[in-house]
């Protein structure tokens, strides 16, 4: 089983040479320690940064150079920054090559829900209905299960939708799956995950095609 | 040239009424016009509608208007680092209109640019696409999203010149040059305002168009939300 480093490493391994990749608030921040130093990346931060780099050196924060997390950030050689409108059309407008986020649940046809827990949680969607609305490459990160022990991974979204039939690639704690026309396709399983674990966590449709490979990460 | 300068804060906010709409620049507590919020809370203008992408936290920021309860209703994407915001919002003290980042940012940039309404894809499916007219291109489904209407936007800038001409730094950019220009009165209030001809043309974001009064700002805390930093 992976933790949520883990989770970040294998996701890391989905970004190419040349990807401008927009990464959300959790797990999708840890990517960036992950990616191979050997390709040329560039993070996009929707506030308003292309080329972040690394948390700044104790003493060297500057108030106005922030990430989507209001934490603070540097920024690496060639970055640029721009303001919200412009930022969106990054995101909108299909510049952007991969977007990586968090989730509450994902459904068997691709919806995602990640913003609101009615009567609980109204935090706000942010960036995120803008982002899974229109990036052609979505992955999401996140635990298979909730504290409770509920599958996260459901026939349909119980909670309300951030965008519909948007999600293509998950990575969880216990596996890689593709969501495919019929459900979610289980392309690996986390070291020491047996695919009757993966079974037992998933309520939605779960399509298993032949042996089943043990990720590497 | 054209002269937006004015004296100070007070003579910046004038006209400023309770009921208004305002647009208040900034994410998180980066670029947020600071002397702009705290005029609005000595003034103690009430019933206030407010559009900003996010709501300050619990004692700075936006947070300062809404401990006074000045604030009727906010239309932000983002309000979860502020206690005394959940309870105004759950007790139904306070209205809330959750909407996308993005289409925050072009509904003001469409105020400015003069256009009613635009369709975006983000929110289709989403109750946020509720009642509103819904139309498909090439395929897709997107829906229609209106202007914003305000009566102030308030802005932070890091330089200005007396013709109102802006620019921004780093990420504390964000939702200000979008505000300009998108309201009746556009504020602005400077870290540092430079003497005329001292700003390169080349390098203005914002031409003083945009800007109908601008002042040099005072004491500002630029308070950091989240500071996070990495060892040597």
């Amino acid at each position: 089983m992976l933790d949520k480093n883990g989770i970040a490493k294998r996701i890391a391994q989905e970004v190419e040479d040349g990807y401008y990749v927009n990464l959300g608030i959790g797990i999708p921040t840890l990517v960036a320690n992950y990616v191979r130093d050997d390709i040329s990346v560039e993070f996009q931060s929707e506030n308003g940064i292309l080329g972040m780099g690394p948390f700044p050196i104790d003493g060297q924060e500057d108030a106005d150079l922030i990430n989507a997390g209001k934490q603070t950030i540097t920024a690496l050689p060639g970055a640029s920054y721009f303001d919200s409108a412009t930022s969106f059309a990054m995101i909108r407008g299909k510049h952007v090559d991969l977007t990586i986020l968090g989730a509450m649940e994902v459904a068997e046809n691709g919806d995602i829900a990640n913003w609101k827990i009615p009567g609980k949680m109204v935090k706000g969607m942010g960036g995120a209905m803008d982002l899974v609305a229109s990036a052609e490459n979505i992955i999401v990160a996140m635990m298979h299960t909730n504290r409770a022990g509920e599958s996260k991974l459901l026939k349909k979204c119980s909670l309300p939708l951030t965008g519909v039939g948007c999600v293509k690639k998950i990575v969880t704690n216990l596996a890689v799956l593709e969501v495919i026309d019929d459900g979610f396709l289980l392309l690996e399983r986390a070291p020491g995950v047996s695919v009757e674990d993966i079974k037992v966590a998933t309520e939605g449709n779960l399509i298993i095609r032949g042996k089943v490979a043990e990720m590497s990460v | 040239m054209i002269r937006k300068t004015v004296a100070n804060v007070t003579d910046a906010l004038a006209g400023v009424k309770d009921g208004m709409t305002f647009m208040l620049g900034g994410f998180g507590l980066c670029g947020i016009p600071e002397n702009a919020i705290s005029e609005l809370v000595r003034l103690g203008v009430k019933d206030i509608t407010c559009i900003s992408n996010n709501a300050g936290v619990d004692d700075f920021g936006l947070g300062l208007l809404l401990q006074q309860h000045q604030i009727k209703k906010m239309i932000s994407s983002y309000v979860g680092e502020n206690d005394e915001f959940e309870r105004q919002m759950l007790s139904g003290e306070l209205e809330v209109e959750l909407t996308p980042q993005g289409t925050l940012a072009e509904k003001c940039r469409a105020a400015q640019a003069g256009f009613p309404a635009f369709f975006t894809p983000a929110g289709y499916g989403t109750e946020v696409a509720e009642g509103k007219e819904v139309r498909e291109f090439d395929g897709k489904m997107y829906i229609l999203e209106e202007a914003f209407k305000a009566d102030f936007a308030f802005v932070k800038a890091w330089k200005g010149d007396a013709a109102g001409n802006l620019i921004f730094k780093g990420t504390a950019r964000n939702f200000n040059p979008c505000m300009c220009g998108a309201a009746t009165i556009t504020v602005a209030e400077v870290e540092e305002l430079v003497p005329e001809g001292e700003l390169d043309p080349n390098q203005i974001h914002i031409p003083g168009i945009f800007v109908q009064r601008i002042f040099q700002g005072k004491d500002y805390e630029k308070r950091i939300e989240q500071r996070t930093v990495r060892q040597k």
